[in-house]
């Protein structure tokens, strides 16, 4: 990119959580993915950002589209991209974390990109290794991009997030996306609003600094932007609610609970969806209010951002002169 | 609803709500009271085309008892919501709150409607229903709280179980709390009654029947005053028994937790010696406890720490009952005893006719949620009225009820249904 392409915008060699950005941090990278954005659109997209350098994904939990996002991320920026498939790896011979980072390590990787089922575990490999590490998901805890994403989404359309009031809807309780988001919008001056039945509330969810409301079409009174969550399967059986039918009855987005909302509301979703149980097809697909489609593309230039973000910190001569 | 006027004159108004007790009349239009009050029809006679003179009788909001099982659907030989009905107008009541351990166990919403309509085709006084609160009343999966309260459940509950879990407790409790829906519990720790026939003591052991401590109801009372804690939902023990058992819900109303209970008629009038010579007629859930338990039942209601006194009409036919002690089936019929055996608590100095009746009208109204218990102008006009002295002795084979499985069979009682209305339609007397 040219410009301030040299300028740091990380004060950290890591992206592991929203929870440690500053208000800087985050406005640098959502400007530099602007114009990841209008290179995307373009027709000529590779660059020479990462160009030498080598990027792992490391997913331990399946993903689709994040972990193609930062494949194709890495790859429209120069990296070599290596997609680690854990289930044939010898993690799933009983190796520990921490002897795979070492593993991994002895590659010299630049970047890191790691999912995991276990909270922290992208702090513990960021301790281990020499490389940048992006957490892409850890357990309950963040999902830094999917918060920066949807924040590049809102900026574009709302310009500014100064008074708006964004609820975040559905299974809080086991969402590192709902945590990301409530981090990162707080910070930028939203207001946040959890809708969930108690169940699926964390506790002392108040004191994360949000409003609270179990009852949806209260809850989504004055709602400018609503972000449904993915219910997981296994939520349904009974545990944490009693039946997908239940809770789309009470919880599901659909036009008469989005009609609560402040006129013109939209509707996010970090996918993938669950039609039918947490939104209603009719509000998917409704491009006058379902940004969902544009969150994908949004995620797809953040995540260049990023990684050219954690470039600049990378050592000019390459990790080998070190 | 009935369309007629009907003046009642000359009645010892009784109304726990506002605290009346006067004498005076009431006037029933369209089922529910134009009016009533101390001054009412007392100079001038009412022009009214039915006037039914009272004669000073107690004249109280119609009761609501909120611990009734029939055996419908499922086991209607036992007993139907008819036949019920038939019972609880007998005994002044005129609403019965039905319990969901049927055959299907009411936990989804179709069957809510069935009892619905099912009541309204067949039984004479008021219906409504309870759901399960897990799926089967097995303990694990949560029922569908907030549709079962759409169609019509005013509490949810697994009768006579304890959920085993306090994982599935807590948050069958959290996910209730969010629609604000009242949970009844029963407390009776499941490890340690085993298959306890009676309370353990002295008596129990004098009779070799296998018996569980009182304790065990304390425990869980403790338990899921714990959770309700946690939680926040709303929570009604549905009886209690024991004197530990009380003494912690004291406490925890008193730290000001939404928390409220009930007791049988039977836990106020019969004690662990009642079972005598293994008559199973008085085998119940949770057991006959010592004479202290029985009297700090009685003391709990006089005090107003025990909300709601319910029959926990639950009929038997002969064959589960005519067995040995330990195999016999638990459960009394109880709504047409429910009202004197509730009175003795008054009849022995103990509280007022007003302390005794709110127990069985504007509280457990409170708590459901229901649109009555009162005698208020607009409220419908169910009603009871009664003779609180005239003495009767108890026979099995005059009730109403389809079973005769009474724990009181020639037990001498004060207070007698002379007349019974539900939305101003005469339905007993």
């Amino acid at each position: 990119m040219s410009g301030a392409a040299d300028e740091p915008i990380l004060q950290t060699g890591h992206l592991l959580g929203i929870d440690a950005l500053s208000v800087p941090e985050i406005e640098s990278l959502l400007t530099l993915a602007e114009r990841y954005v209008a290179l995307n659109r373009a027709p000529e997209k590779k660059q020479n950002v990462l160009r030498g350098r080598t990027l792992i994904n490391l997913f331990f939990e399946s993903s689709t589209r994040t972990q193609s996002s930062f494949e194709l991320a890495g790859k429209r920026l120069g990296a070599d991209v290596l997609n680690m498939a854990v289930k044939n790896s010898s993690v799933s011979k009983g190796e520990t974390l921490i002897d795979t980072a070492t593993t991994l390590n002895a590659m010299r990787p630049d970047i890191l990109v790691v999912r995991h089922q276990d909270s922290g575990a992208a702090e513990l490999l960021s301790r281990k290794v020499d490389c940048c590490v992006v957490n892409a998901g850890d357990g309950a805890h963040e999902h830094p991009t999917q918060a920066l994403l949807d924040a590049l989404t809102i900026k574009r359309r709302r310009g500014s997030f100064e008074g708006l009031l964004v609820a975040i809807c559905g299974d809080i309780a086991h969402s590192r996306v709902a945590r990301s988001n409530i981090h990162l919008l707080s910070k930028m001056g939203a207001r946040v609003r959890l809708i969930a039945p108690r169940t699926l509330l964390p506790a002392d969810a108040d004191r994360l600094g949000v409003e609270i409301s179990t009852d949806m079409r209260k809850g989504l009174e004055g709602v400018d932007i609503v972000m449904m969550l993915r219910l997981q399967l296994e939520r349904m059986g009974g545990a944490f609610i009693p039946s997908a039918r239940e809770y789309f009855h009470f919880y599901g987005l659909d036009r008469e609970k989005l009609n609560c909302a402040k006129p013109g509301a939209l509707v996010m979703h970090p996918g993938p969806m669950n039609r039918g149980v947490e939104i209603d097809s009719d509000i998917a697909d409704d491009v006058e209010v379902s940004l969902i489609r544009e969150q994908v593309e949004m995620g797809l230039a953040i995540r260049m951002a990023v990684l050219d973000a954690l470039a600049r910190g990378l050592p000019r001569e390459g990790r080998n002169a070190a | 609803m009935s369309s007629k006027r009907i003046a009642l004159r000359n009645a010892r108004l009784i109304d726990p709500e506002s605290g009346l007790d006067a004498r005076g009349g009431l006037l029933i239009e369209n089922g529910r009271i134009a009016d009533v009050g101390p001054r009412l029809f007392n100079d001038a006679d009412p022009s009214d085309p039915e006037v039914i003179d009272c004669g000073g009788l107690v004249l109280a909001p119609g009761l609501i008892d909120m611990r009734v099982s029939t055996g419908e659907p499922g086991s209607e030989y036992r007993e139907t919501l008819e036949s019920a009905s038939n019972a609880a107008a007998a005994g002044g009541v005129t609403t019965m709150v039905v319990m969901p351990n049927t055959d299907p166990v009411i936990d989804e919403p179709s069957l809510v409607d069935f009892i619905k309509r099912r009541a309204a085709a067949t039984a004479r006084v008021r219906v409504v229903p309870m759901a399960a609160l897990t799926q089967g009343l097995c303990g694990d999966v949560m029922t569908e709280i907030g549709l079962l309260r759409e169609a019509g459940a005013v509490a949810f509950t697994d009768p006579d179980r304890t959920i085993a879990s306090a994982r599935v407790m807590r948050r069958c409790l959290a996910y209730a709390g969010t629609f604000n829906a009242l949970v009844v519990g029963h407390a009776e720790d499941p490890e340690l009654s085993g298959n306890a026939a009676m309370n353990e003591g002295e008596f129990a052991t004098r009779l070799g029947i296998p018996a569980a401590p009182a304790m065990a109801e304390t425990i869980i009372v403790e338990r899921d005053i714990r959770l309700v804690e946690l939680t926040g939902a709303r929570y009604h023990f549905g009886q209690i028994s024991c004197s530990a058992a009380l003494e912690a819900i004291k406490a925890a109303k008193a730290r000001g937790l939404p928390i409220t209970c009930g007791v049988s008629a039977h836990h106020l009038t019969l004690n662990e010696l009642d079972v005598g010579a293994y008559f199973t007629f008085r085998k119940v859930k949770p057991p006959l406890r010592s004479e202290a338990d029985r009297n700090a039942m009685v003391e709990g209601v006089a005090a107003g720490d025990i909300d709601v006194i319910v029959s926990s009409h639950d009929p038997q036919a002969a064959d589960t009952k005519r067995q040995p002690f330990a195999q016999a089936a638990f459960g009394v019929v109880g709504l047409e005893t429910l009202l004197p055996a509730a009175l003795t608590v008054y009849h022995n100095g103990r509280a007022s006719l007003l302390d005794v009746l709110r127990t069985m009208t504007i509280a457990p109204a409170q708590l459901l949620g229901l649109d009555g218990g009162a005698l208020r102008k607009g409220s419908p006009a169910d009603l009871v009225l009664f003779d609180p002295d005239a003495s009767f002795k108890v026979a099995a084979d005059r009730l109403h009820s389809r079973a005769r499985n009474t724990p009181f069979e020639e037990r001498r009682f004060e207070g007698r249904v002379k007349m019974t209305f539900v939305g101003g339609e005469k339905v007993f007397g």
